[in-house]
């Protein structure tokens, strides 16, 4: 019988997940797996980093090379291993706080430094392993434990966030289009760079039961409506825009240089005076 | 490369870094360590390694620990604003024992305080700035030259008991220059961590039996081995729920150095044979002491020095047993009184706790500590 991808990626016995009935990181997680499959990288040279939160536990499925770190800083761990070894495949799965609250630093230098890394944020609106308070990508006036008046912050865009600060492959998939985020995943996993991939994901018993949204299957359903494709979306007016997510591929550039590619450069030139 | 040399205190912990086989360094630009990073940024990619200027001191010392699991010998340097910083991530390498080096050169005050002059403020934050019990060894240079050889000895520390180790310095040390002795790599001891050999499906990555120390491999090398900073049993995974693998896991973090202190704890002692002023102090400091101690002694003081290499775990089955002949036991620092309150816990009732303590920035001189002995004497 051919062996399942599963089979060659996940730890059996570290099975069930920790996650809610109706939680994305299921569906995140296997996107991620078939991406790594398909980009045919050796599991034995996969280091899988992620930080603390709901999604970051993924690591501890995966029969990979992981490192589960502190809060928020996965990215500067990755980079350290990256470094250290630069043929490794290095992967960060981080959530929407972990990535652009208390690990924002972080996240915006691996754009600019355009290390090698794939980032994959679980996005789901809201700190959910505490327990469902606000965070950086809350939707304003959206209910959380700690917005309970409605959010009163403006949200980050990862995707701006990320091209902004200099990421050369940027994209967002959702866990309601299952096959779109693993293409997305595999495509920043094959781009040599800094590749950020926002993964639109619901907390179905938080942030839906908070905003009222219903059950997880209409959760998953609302993104219909809410999700556009970014090709339509350059044809809509920005007032049809209002309130929708936009996913696809925003940036994919070669323009700029990878930086462990940069840096053996470097060696070179240190060598040679 | 071998031969006398003039060095700096920063330069030393570099030379003494990359003869160690230091490979890896991130950091982040601070006074008065900053040379440290300005001369790794220069010597290690010639050597085919990798110097990091990170976002920030939470990402040097992660960067660090991480490049230590694909197999660096890495190192960050820093000073006590940074060094509070790098607390969080420290405590990720001692649980999830992963060896590293840190260097922290002392300056002056809480905050910014003066970042130009030494001092000791950074003794108790060394030992206990991170959270939770762990385990931690800290060494103290007294001289440029112990500078090159106690940062060679922190690698070989931290590789044979996967841990992260400290090397305490200061702003003087470091900026001061003094002959170092540097040997043919032929005559240096260097540790590498062991790495398994054993079938993958067999790795136990953190199997602690008798606190012995587990093999580490490198992410890459065909084991599949995952590293967490949850309290985690032999395979690495998290024990949350049980008592006694809870136990059991945080009781070898201590217990690898309490088993092996004979190999870790270094001391000097001066003169402290017969002593009735047992003087106890460490770093740079500590010359000032010997100095006073000459003088008294040439008029009749029974004075010595007991002075802490390694500060953490301290070495207090020596200690004691000197304290225990001394009718005073003094202590000279930098700060108000941090070793003091150690020597504190092995003075009885009947013997005299005299601290010597100076927080201005400045050393303190031979003439004040000789005044304090004649004092009590």
């Amino acid at each position: 019988m051919k062996e399942h991808v599963f089979d060659r990626y996940l730890r059996p016995e570290k099975l069930k997940t920790m996650w809610c009935p109706g939680c994305g990181n299921g569906i995140v997680l296997q996107a991620i797996i078939r991406a790594l499959d398909e980009s045919g990288a050796d599991p034995d040279k996969v280091v899988v980093v992620s930080g603390v939160g709901c999604s970051s536990r993924a690591v501890n499925y995966l029969n990979t090379c992981g490192l589960h770190t502190n809060h928020g800083r996965p990215i500067a761990y990755a980079t350290g291993v990256k470094m250290a070894n630069p043929a490794l495949t290095v992967v960060v799965i981080t959530g929407d706080g972990d990535c652009t609250s208390i690990g924002g630093n972080h996240f915006i230098h691996g754009c600019r430094r355009n290390i090698d890394l794939t980032v994959v944020v679980v996005n789901n609106d809201n700190y959910g392993m505490t327990g469902g308070q606000y965070s950086p990508t809350t939707p304003l006036d959206a209910m959380t434990k700690t917005s309970v008046y409605g959010s009163y912050e403006p949200p980050f865009d990862v995707c701006e966030l990320a091209a902004g600060a200099g990421a050369t492959y940027v994209a967002r998939g959702l866990t309601y289009y299952p096959v779109q985020l693993k293409n997305v995943i595999l495509n920043g996993i094959r781009h040599k760079g800094f590749s950020v991939i926002d993964a639109m994901s619901d907390c179905t018993s938080l942030y839906g039961r908070l905003n009222r949204l219903g059950d997880a299957p209409t959760m998953m359903k609302r993104w219909e409506e809410k999700a556009v494709p970014l090709a339509k979306a350059r044809t809509l007016p920005p007032e049809a825009l209002a309130g929708k997510i936009v996913y696809g591929e925003f940036v994919r550039s070669d323009a700029r240089r990878e930086y462990t590619e940069k840096y053996a450069e470097v060696i070179r030139r240190a060598q040679e005076v | 490369m071998q031969g006398d040399r003039i060095l700096t205190g920063n330069e030393a912990c570099t030379l003494g870094a990359l003869a160690a086989g230091m490979n890896f360094f991130a950091g982040y630009p601070i006074t008065p360590a900053t040379e440290i990073a300005e001369l790794s940024s220069e010597l290690l990619p010639k050597r085919g390694g990798t110097y990091m200027q990170m976002e920030d001191e939470l990402a040097s010392i992660a960067a660090v620990i991480g490049a230590s699991t694909a197999g660096a010998k890495a190192m960050t340097a820093t000073s006590g604003p940074g060094f509070s910083l790098m607390q969080e991530n420290l405590s990720y390498g001692m649980i999830a024992e992963i060896p590293c080096v840190l260097i922290d050169v002392m300056r002056q005050g809480p905050c910014q305080g003066v970042a130009t002059v030494p001092a000791q403020g950074d003794f108790m934050q060394s030992r206990w700035g991170t959270h939770g019990d762990h385990p931690v060894i800290v060494l103290v240079p007294n001289s440029v030259s112990e500078a090159y050889t106690e940062t060679i000895r922190a690698f070989n520390l931290s590789e044979a008991y996967r841990t992260p180790v400290i090397v305490l310095s200061d702003a003087t040390l470091a900026h001061m220059s003094e002959k170092v002795r540097i040997p043919d790599v032929s005559e240096l001891t260097i540790v590498n961590r062991k790495k398994p050999t054993c079938d993958p499906k067999d790795y136990l990555p953190f199997s602690n039996e008798n606190h012995q120390i587990a093999p580490m491999a490198s992410f890459g090398d065909g084991y599949r081995w995952f590293v967490s900073g949850i309290v985690h049993d032999d395979t690495g995974f998290p024990v949350t729920n049980r008592p006694e693998a809870i136990r059991d896991s945080l009781d070898h973090l201590l217990g690898k150095l309490r088993d092996h202190l004979a190999d870790i704890e270094s001391y000097e002692e001066y003169r402290a044979e017969d002593a009735e002023i047992l003087i106890l102090s460490a770093g740079l400091v500590s010359r000032s002491a010997k100095s006073a101690i000459d003088r008294a002694r040439a008029r009749g003081v029974r004075v010595g020095l007991f002075r802490p290499v390694t500060l953490w775990p301290f070495p207090e089955a020596r200690f004691s047993a000197l304290c225990a002949r001394a009718k005073t036991v003094m202590t000279v620092e930098m700060n108000g009184g941090q070793l003091a309150e150690v020597a504190a816990k092995y003075v009885d009732r009947d013997q005299t706790l005299r601290p010597v303590t100076q927080n201005d920035g400045t050393i303190i001189r031979a003439e004040t500590i000789f005044d304090a002995i004649l004092e009590v004497c």
